[in-house]
């Protein structure tokens, strides 16, 4: 019953969210804010982490491919799709739960308590589209750079063990890395990336918005954020393969 | 002018105001005085449209606000100045910002002409070269100050403030009373004030209202407060040691 309430409730928010902007050039000005706050400021741990992902992936692939009957280069070509189709969209969307959710959730929570919220609603502003609006928006626009970003320094972090290691060697996994290539599944892990920026966003926005209470209710909205948003990245990540693939 | 008639409200089945009417006056400071938990915030929360009263109409002018439609609302909030109790400044924004906000969402004035208004409001309120500051380099009183340039900014006819002075010196806490009173004049604003500092109500309450859990007690001047028999306002009007010096007559329960 709590989860068809709080689920009303999102939906209720989501329409005050999308209506009628309030002024577009200040909405334009709040844009290019939050692409630099959510999205430029999260490039640093997306590379970070695409690039072990990447390098860890190459060596386990190699691992798991001791079968001389297996040509070499299908090393470069599985690092590629599963970057493709899983890490870099999904793996980065969880972290992205965790570092954009919690960050969104914390901001409009502490605007909740200490009443700039309550303060842009007496003046006759729409809180819910002026704060939340351009999150998703930033998000929606960024989220796919980010996803390209994982898989090019995924790859590369792959490249450097085919460099460096005697896994594989860098002729070989760049082979791969050209081979069979379906273009598709650059489409299927942007819409995907696309989606979960949606949901990220939102349902962090949302456990933001609607804290009352005090500090420690913040961090706990904070921490629901993370979790229901990495929960429902998760399921969307089942319903859109099984859609999309 | 606002009217409040038999306004109710209450919290998962708990009355917080029940059956409140009070006329509120322009050009005058109207106090709301009570407890703590007695139901004021509730109360002015409820008058400036971010609680729907379960009962009851209120209305601003002559308008109904409680009928009007969002849109018809927004007219009427961008009249109404409001001063919160830990000021509300938008923490991410300069003082400068944060006074030009109205202004920049519902004016299409010039950059300078804009700066110039907000430097008249940050004179108005005698705080100077703290344009580029951020409420968190700022002191309590001067948080509250920067509240009230924020909210005269777009010539408000309705000012309210919510326990302006709270956690201020007594001092600073004048300062502000008279600073609210002047502006109140200057303006000629409907000003609706939430407090429980007996000194404000004392400086500067033209009409003072005592609520009293959730229910309209007590109405009078400043002046018909410190001879009223009704026990509920003496208790809390003379509670204070310093009050029960100078009135040792009045019987405090």
């Amino acid at each position: 019953m709590k989860f068809l309430y709080n689920l009303g409730r999102y939906f209720i928010l989501l329409k005050r969210v999308f209506e009628r902007p309030e002024k577009q050039s200040i909405y334009r000005r709040r844009f290019f804010d939050e692409i630099e706050k959510l999205g430029l400021n999260s490039i640093g741990i997306v590379f970070i982490i695409s690039f072990f992902i990447g390098a860890v992936l190459t060596i386990q692939t190699a691992y798991n491919m001791t079968n001389p009957l297996f040509p070499r280069y299908l090393i470069g070509l599985g690092v590629r799709d599963s970057l493709l189709l899983e890490f870099s969209s999904t793996i980065v969307a969880l972290i992205l739960a965790g570092k954009v959710g919690s960050g969104i959730a914390t901001e409009l929570g502490t605007m909740r308590i200490t009443e700039q919220i309550d303060a842009l609603e007496i003046m006759g502003i729409n809180s819910a589209s002026y704060l939340i609006f351009p999150k998703i928006v930033a998000m929606i626009v960024f989220n796919p750079f980010l996803t390209l970003i994982s898989n090019i320094v995924g790859i590369f972090g792959g490249l450097l063990v085919a460099v460096f290691t005697d896994y594989t060697n860098p002729s070989e996994f760049i082979f791969g890395l050209q081979y069979a290539f379906t273009p598709y599944y650059l489409v299927y892990a942007l819409i995907k990336s696309v989606v979960f920026a949606f949901l990220i966003t939102t349902i962090s926005a949302f456990y933001g918005y609607n804290v009352q209470g005090g500090a420690i209710d913040i961090s706990k909205a904070s921490t629901v954020a993370s979790v229901q948003s990495s929960i429902f990245v998760l399921t969307f990540n089942l319903i859109l393969t099984n859609l999309l693939l | 002018m606002i009217e409040v008639r038999n306004i109710s409200k209450s919290f998962n089945g708990s009355v917080v105001l029940n059956n409140i009417s009070a006329k509120f006056e322009r050009g005058k400071t109207n106090l709301i005085i009570g407890q703590s938990g007695s139901g004021k915030t509730v109360l002015l929360k409820t008058i400036v449209g971010l609680f729907k009263p379960d009962n009851g109409d209120i209305y601003y002018d002559n308008i109904n606000f409680t009928r009007l439609n969002t849109k018809e609302k927004k007219n009427i909030r961008k009249q109404i100045g409001m001063i919160f109790q830990g000021g509300a400044l938008f923490d991410s924004c300069t003082v400068e910002e944060n006074v030009k906000y109205p202004l920049d969402m519902f004016t299409d004035k010039s950059y300078e002409e804009k700066i110039e208004i907000v430097n008249y409001c940050l004179k108005r309120v005698n705080l100077i070269n703290t344009n580029k500051m951020y409420p968190s380099q700022l002191s309590g009183g001067m948080i509250k100050r920067v509240a009230i340039a924020r909210a005269i900014v777009l010539n408000p006819s309705y000012l309210f403030c919510d326990e302006p002075t709270t956690g201020l010196d007594p001092k600073t806490a004048g300062l502000i009373d008279a600073l609210i009173k002047e502006i109140t004049i200057e303006y000629n604003t409907t000003t609706i004030i939430n407090t429980h500092d007996m000194n404000s109500v004392l400086e500067i309450g033209d009409k003072v209202i005592f609520i009293n859990r959730g229910t309209k007690s007590w109405e009078g001047t400043k002046e018909e407060i410190l001879n009223s028999d009704n026990d509920e306002l003496n208790n809390f009007v003379f509670a204070a040691k310093i009050f029960q010096k100078f009135f040792p007559n009045k019987n405090i329960v």
